[in-house]
Order: structure tokens, then C-alpha cells, then sequence
């Protein structure tokens, strides 16, 4: 069933790994009228993973691969590895808490980001 | 050239729409708005006009509607009053920010309550500050040049901005009044095809309306505001080649008898011709009197308005809308916040007038005309109410 999905577009390109500016950095009139964004596909490269305050653990040994972690994570932050696992790319994940809620086999909990 | 048609002023409104040849129209119709948008459900069923006729379920959608299909590069129009504009203002204020030109007209109706159905400023002056370019206009010829003139103004790139024409309720909007209409080639040749600068197509795709963070925020607020201020000589130039077409001028400010003036009636919308009515009969008994039209209300013309006022001593400021609990009516508000700053201002009396369809007639000018010269007028006041 996961298969007949392409979610490959949304995932992050190799060497693609940085956000090309952070917001605090635009002056104002560097922004397009009306903050049009005039790329597609943007959010691959604008990381909200600071934003978590949780972050998502998964024992192996319990996962069932049946990817309801995939299907239900908001930030599609999820990508099946080359075992079949699922695994929360922590640059994206905003630490909801969804996956741990859904996964059926208890394989996810969640656990408290150090205070830096 | 065109020539006069005598025609209720909602016609007049939809001739212009329609010359302007909108891909879409989405409206819901309200009291007193409902004539221009009947008109233009006939025109686009006679098959007169090539548009999409949308009668949406409220006036949140019609709105909502036009910002998709702007969006995606169709010339778009609604139109509203009063509770209208109260339901939709929601995305009222997203269209400036999303830098959409679409042209509203407001048919002014007071907002409820009491309920009522007449004319003032009420409406509009709850949006005030939603960003949009808001022009007044005195009378039909003035609607329907400022429907084609808006378009003008608003898909400028320079702009990019909403253009909303308020136009009172009634008092224009269900008069008969000859209007001299354009030829459609003259039209054509003001008002090119909409060219937009970004547009929703899967060929190219582009964000519109995406969150922004505390980090952008600001700066996003400081590009809206920086670009309502930078529409305003795009404005003055729209209307100057539209006196190239139609011999018609239009001014951020009008005046008239303001040179030698010691005291100046300002006014907003039909009113305008009333006052002028009134300063015509002052002037006949010697009395220095003039009046200033404020056409554009946003971006407010700073400016001309300090041009217009000269040495006048006395501005008498007539409010169409009630600012509870504030310092007056918002258009006396904003003008003395302008004249904070001057030494020597003029003394201003606010009278909050015409609310709610209450007529305000030549001899209502010349009665705040006396008691402000007498001094029995205060800086605020309802006039005419009872008790
Ligand atoms: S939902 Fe749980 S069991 Fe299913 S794939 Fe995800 S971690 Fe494994
Ligand atoms: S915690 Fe939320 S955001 Fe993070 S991986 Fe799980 S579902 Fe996705």
C-alpha cells in the first residue's frame, strides 16, 4: 500500500541540508509584494525541528511497519528507511506527539528536548 | 466619446464594470448595493458581458472568491454595504497583504444597531485601517469614472494593491443622474488587460498567503504600509491620464472657494455637493468660506491637505460615523492628529452628522456654519439630536 505513494518529492535532497536564510535575517523590502514565496517546495529547506520541545524515540523492537506514523505525522517527517522502519527526520518534526499517540504497537514515545 | 445617459447611479456602476471587462464578479447583494450587482447578473446572462457571475452564499465567500480567482489572474469585482462588509471583513484585510487588486465598491450603509438600512459612513470607517486604497465619491459620473480608474490604480505593479470605491448608500447609489458613459475602445485603450505579477498556475508555482513568523512579521507590516504609501503618485497618475480621456480631473483633495478662506467646511462622499451648496450661499453674503473634499482617504493625501487648509482659521469636520468613547469622528480624529504638529493650526469643530439615512441639507451647513462662528459649537458634537 506505502509503496503506491511517491512522498519522495517532499524529502530532503542530499547537500540540500540548510535553510538559505533565516527569517530574522530579511529586511523588509526584500520580501516579494504580498510575501509571495516564487518557489515551490520551500518548506524542504525550512527547518521548524527548534520549534519541538519533544521529540519522537522508536523502539525497533516493537515496530510493526505499519507506517500509521507516516500516514498521521503532520509534518511528513517520517521516511521509511532501507529495513522498512520509519524514522522522524528531527529537522522537520515539530514534536506533536501524533505518531506516539497513533502507533499501534506502542513502538514510539516521546521524550523531553535538553534545556540548552 | 460618449455621450450623457440619464441612469439610476447602481447602472452607472455596472456600465463601468463591465466596460472594464471583469472575468469575475462575486457578490451576495445587500441593501443598497444589491442594483449594481443585479445589473451585472443581467449583463453577464444577456450574455453582454464575458465574466464569470458568482452569487455566493455570503459575502465572507464573495470576497473569499475573488481572492482565488484574482489569485489565479482574473480581474475580479465585488461589491457590498454595511453588515456586508462586516461578515467579510475577515478577508477584508488579507487582500491588501496578499497584494490583490481587486476593486470593491461600498454602497455606505450604517452598520446595525439599530438596525437600519440608510446612509452613513459607519461601515467603512470600521475597516479603516485594513490597508486597502479608499477613495469617496461625490457623484455618479465620479462612480463610474472611479470604477475604471480603480482598476487602473490597483493593477499597476507599482501598486498591487485593493482598491475599495465608497459611494453613499441611496444618495447615489439610487439616484437617476445623466452620466456620460466612455466607448468601450477608449477604455480598452486606459485599462490594458490585467497583467498579474504572480499567479496561482501549476505550470510555475508560488506560494500566496503563507504564515509568517514573529521574525517576519514586522517586516512583512513595514512592506504593506511602505507599499500603500507608494501607490499614492500611481494614483495621482491614473487620474491625470484619465482627464487625458475623459476631460474629467480628479484631485486627492478637492476644493472649492478654500484660496482666501478663514473658515472650511470637510466633508467625505455626497455631502460634497450639499456643503457646496451651503459655502455658495455664505459666499453670496460675504462670509470667507470654503470647502475641502477629501477623495482619498487612503493613503491619506498629508500633503494636499496641508496645501488646501492655507490660512484658514476654522475647519468645520463633518463625520458620517460615531467613534464611541474616542476624541470624535474618525475623520476629525485623523485631522487634528495632522495638524498636531503646526504652529498656528486652525481651531476644529466636529460635527458627526447624517448618521443612519438622517438628512444633512444646505440649512444644516449654514446653522454649524453660525454656531461655529458664534462659538457655541465644541470641539465634538451629534448634530441635530434631540434633547
Ligand atoms: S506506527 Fe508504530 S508500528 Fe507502525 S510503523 Fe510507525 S512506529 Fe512502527
Ligand atoms: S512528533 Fe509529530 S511532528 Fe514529530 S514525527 Fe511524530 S507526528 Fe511527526
Amino acid at each position: 500500500m506505502l509503496g503506491t505513494i511517491n512522498r519522495s518529492f517532499i524529502l530532503p535532497v542530499k547537500g540540500e541540508k540548510q535553510m538559505p536564510k533565516a527569517d530574522s535575517e530579511y529586511l523588509w523590502n526584500e520580501l516579494q509584494p504580498g510575501c509571495v514565496i516564487t518557489e515551490p517546495g520551500t518548506s524542504r529547506v525550512y527547518y521548524t525541528g527548534d520549534w519541538r520541545a519533544f521529540y519522537p524515540v522508536l523502539q525497533k523492537e516493537r515496530c510493526i511497519q505499519c507506517g500509521i506514523c507516516w500516514i498521521f505525522c503532520p509534518d511528513m517527517a517520517y521516511q521509511k528507511d532501507e529495513k522498512g522502519y520509519f524514522i522522524a527526520d528531527l529537522n522537520y518534526c515539530k514534536g506533536c506527539g501524533i505518531c506516539a499517540r497513533e502507533c499501534p504497537a506502542d513502538a514510539i514515545h516521546m521524550e523531553k528536548e535538553k534545556e540548552i | 466619446m460618449g455621450k450623457y445617459l440619464g441612469m439610476e447611479v447602481s447602472f452607472a456602476a455596472a456600465e463601468a464594470v463591465k466596460l472594464c471587462n471583469v472575468d469575475v464578479v462575486a457578490a451576495y447583494p445587500i441593501t443598497p448595493q444589491t442594483h449594481i450587482v443585479e445589473r451585472l447578473s443581467q449583463f453577464v446572462a444577456d450574455g453582454e458581458l464575458d465574466a464569470e457571475f458568482v452569487p455566493v452564499e455570503s459575502e465572507h465567500s464573495a470576497l473569499s472568491l475573488c481572492v482565488g480567482s484574482q489569485a489565479a489572474g482574473a480581474r475580479s469585482f465585488t461589491c457590498t454595504s454595511s453588515q456586508g462588509l462586516a461578515l467579510m471583513s475577515e478577508i477584508v484585510y488579507i487582500v491588501p497583504a496578499l497584494r490583490l487588486p481587486i476593486v470593491m465598491i461600498l454602497a455606505n450603509r450604517s452598520l446595525s444597531g439599530p438596525l437600519s438600512i440608510w446612509n452613513d459612513h459607519s461601515d467603512v470607517m470600521s475597516v479603516r485601517d485594513c490597508g486597502w486604497i479608499q477613495l469617496f465619491v461625490e457623484n455618479g459620473q465620479e462612480v463610474f469614472d472611479h470604477v475604471i480608474i480603480a482598476y487602473k490604480i490597483a493593477e499597476n505593479h507599482n501598486v498591487l494593491l485593493p482598491v475599495m470605491i465608497n459611494m453613499d448608500g441611496f444618495i447615489l447609489s439610487h439616484m437617476f443622474e445623466p452620466i456620460k458613459l466612455m466607448e468601450q475602445e477608449d477604455v480598452d485603450a486606459y485599462l490594458p488587460p490585467y497583467q498579474p505579477k504572480f499567479v496561482l498556475h501549476p505550470d510555475k508555482p508560488v506560494t500566496m498567503g503563507a504564515y509568517a513568523m514573529p521574525a517576519l512579521f514586522t517586516e512583512a507590516k513595514k512592506a504593506q504600509e511602505e507599499a500603500l504609501l507608494a501607490s499614492y503618485p500611481h494614483i495621482l497618475q491614473a487620474w491625470k491620464s484619465w482627464e487625458k480621456v475623459s476631460g474629467r480631473s480628479y484631485h486627492p483633495v478637492e476644493t472649492f472657494c478654500s484660496e482666501d478662506a478663514e473658515t472650511l467646511f470637510i466633508t467625505m462622499g455626497s455631502l460634497g455637493e450639499t456643503a457646496g451648496e451651503a459655502v455658495r450661499v455664505l459666499r453670496g453674503q460675504g462670509k470667507k468660506v470654503g470647502l475641502l473634499k477629501l477623495r482619498l482617504w487612503r493613503p491619506f493625501p498629508f500633503h494636499d491637505f496641508y496645501k488646501a487648509i492655507g490660512n484658514a482659521q476654522r475647519l468645520i469636520v463633518l463625520d458620517r460615523a460615531v467613534s464611541y468613547g474616542g476624541p470624535g469622528g474618525p475623520v476629525a480624529g485623523e485631522i487634528r492628529s495632522a495638524l498636531y504638529n503646526m504652529e498656528n493650526r486652525p481651531q476644529v469643530i466636529n460635527f458627526v452628522a447624517g448618521l443612519g439615512g438622517r438628512e444633512v441639507s444646505v440649512e444644516s451647513f449654514l446653522e454649524m456654519f453660525i454656531s461655529s462662528i458664534e462659538g457655541k459649537a465644541s470641539g465634538y458634537q451629534l448634530f441635530g439630536v434631540r434633547g
